[in-house]
């Protein structure tokens, strides 16, 4: 839509004044994600990387959730979806997000099942 | 029923002209695109994934492999790649700042924010050739095993990685790099290591400061160091010195990482190279006055879609090789 743009980002939470001044606040809000995630990368916290919540560590949640977080404002924000009819945002976004759910979880559970035969059914490979 | 009576709203309806997305053809369009190639995308980063998790207790440490940064010395690891994503976040800045001046119809505005946009697009693919260039030349070099498996070099003293230059052995030897001219002329093979596999096994014997690193990432999820006994015997398994990267050997581990760097990083590299280059095209076009004329800038909203998804598609490759 060439004008109407909508203002507001978190729910409402914060409504910028103009177009622009909106797309410098998400910047702001995605290299400060970005930063956390880097931080996070170099120091490696213990209590996130020994803990573990449904079987991946604590600290690769938090990437893939900042990484999703992210991955919303630019869609949302950048590619203007948060201006676009809701009919044309679901159509986007819910066909990918359906089937890379479908493929990666067929896909990790298969590699999984295979690094078992791997370690435990008399294959060798680590020689 | 009157079901043949047709009222004002039923004749548009029928008539065509409609937009019930309320989105142009052309921006449609590149919607289709996008969502087809994100669809690729996925599969890509889902077959990395499938990999990964088959070999989940031997893959690459990414932190231990991304640790150059340009005109400095030392380990940094994370800092450029951190970088370059921010290079990449800022160029869509500027593309949908231009996005949002084109549709204040500014033709001064749109050329400075697209000249913006397409400077840091080249930014970020030289970044990624530099990157390329790194990972393939090499850091440490590494020995490979008869089952390909990849045994590196750690000082026992210091636990910091050791170079096999710093070690290995000068031993007189006359092997030459077997070319087409000087040997069978149907095979021919890649440059020489820098050392020889005999020199880098004596090297080893003659120092009892250098401890084999192994593949396999133990509890605290760190790669395994053996103690010089057990070193001394691995070292037997090894057939070839590795030095760099390139799609058969790898000397930072698993090959298979080395693959999907390259395709992964590579076709998206590519995606932001044909990035500029349309961009390149459109920034003209705003230049001679296209856009003005036509009445309307939606070719940059458009290609403005396409830069955000490569963007979007970096955040993703970031997440998935650097830092999980």
């Amino acid at each position: 839509m060439a004008d109407g743009h909508k203002l507001e980002i978190f729910r409402g939470l914060v409504k910028f004044k103009s177009n622009t001044q909106k797309i410098w606040g998400v910047l702001a809000f995605l290299t400060l994600i970005t930063a956390v995630e880097v931080v996070l990368g170099i120091i490696k916290p213990e209590s996130l990387t020994d803990t573990y919540v449904l079987g991946m560590k604590t600290i690769n949640w938090i990437f893939i959730i900042l990484t999703l977080v992210k991955a919303y404002y630019i869609a949302w924000d950048f590619m203007h979806l948060r201006d676009e009819k809701s009919s044309l945002r679901r159509a986007i976004v819910w066909t990918p997000i359906f089937l890379v759910i479908y493929l990666v979880f067929i896909l990790l559970v298969e590699a999984d099942y295979i690094y078992n035969v791997y370690k435990d059914g008399f294959v060798s490979w680590n020689f | 029923m009157n079901s043949t009576v047709t009222t004002g709203t039923e004749t548009s309806v029928w008539g065509g002209g409609n937009q019930p997305l309320g989105a142009s053809y052309g921006k449609l369009m590149m919607w289709f695109f996008l969502v087809s190639d994100a669809l690729t995308f996925s599969g890509f980063l889902a077959a990395y994934g499938f990999s990964r998790f088959k070999f989940i207790e031997t893959w690459p440490i990414a932190d231990e492999v991304f640790t150059h940064v340009p005109f400095f010395h030392g380990n940094y690891p994370m800092i450029y790649v951190a970088f370059m994503t921010f290079i990449l976040i800022m160029s869509s800045v500027t593309m949908v700042l231009a996005v949002d001046a084109g549709h204040k119809m500014k033709q001064n505005a749109v050329t400075w924010y697209m000249f913006a946009t397409i400077i840091g697009g080249i930014i970020f693919v030289g970044s990624q050739a530099w990157e390329w260039g790194t990972f393939i030349k090499g850091d440490h070099g590494a020995l490979e095993t008869k089952g390909g498996r990849i045994l590196q070099f750690v000082k026992a003293d210091t636990g910091e990685r050791a170079s096999l230059s710093d070690f290995a052995a000068s031993l007189p030897g006359d092997r030459v790099i077997h070319e087409r001219k000087n040997g069978l002329w149907f095979f021919q093979e890649s440059a020489l290591p820098s050392v020889s596999l005999e020199e880098v096994v004596e090297g080893f014997k003659a120092d009892s400061n250098i401890l084999i690193r192994t593949e396999l990432i133990n509890e605290e999820g760190e790669k395994t160091l053996l103690d010089r006994k057990a070193s001394l015997a691995k070292l037997a398994e090894a057939t070839q010195v590795v030095e760099g990267a390139n799609l058969i050997h790898n000397e930072y581990g698993s090959r298979l990482f080395a693959d999907f760097f390259f395709f992964i990083t590579g076709f998206h590299g590519f995606h932001v190279f044909s990035g500029v280059v349309i961009n390149i095209i459109i920034f003209f076009n705003v230049i001679i006055g296209t856009y003005e004329r036509r009445g309307h800038y939606e070719m940059v909203e458009k290609i403005g879609l396409y830069w955000h998804f490569v963007d979007l598609v970096w955040v993703f490759v970031f997440t998935f090789f650097y830092l999980v």
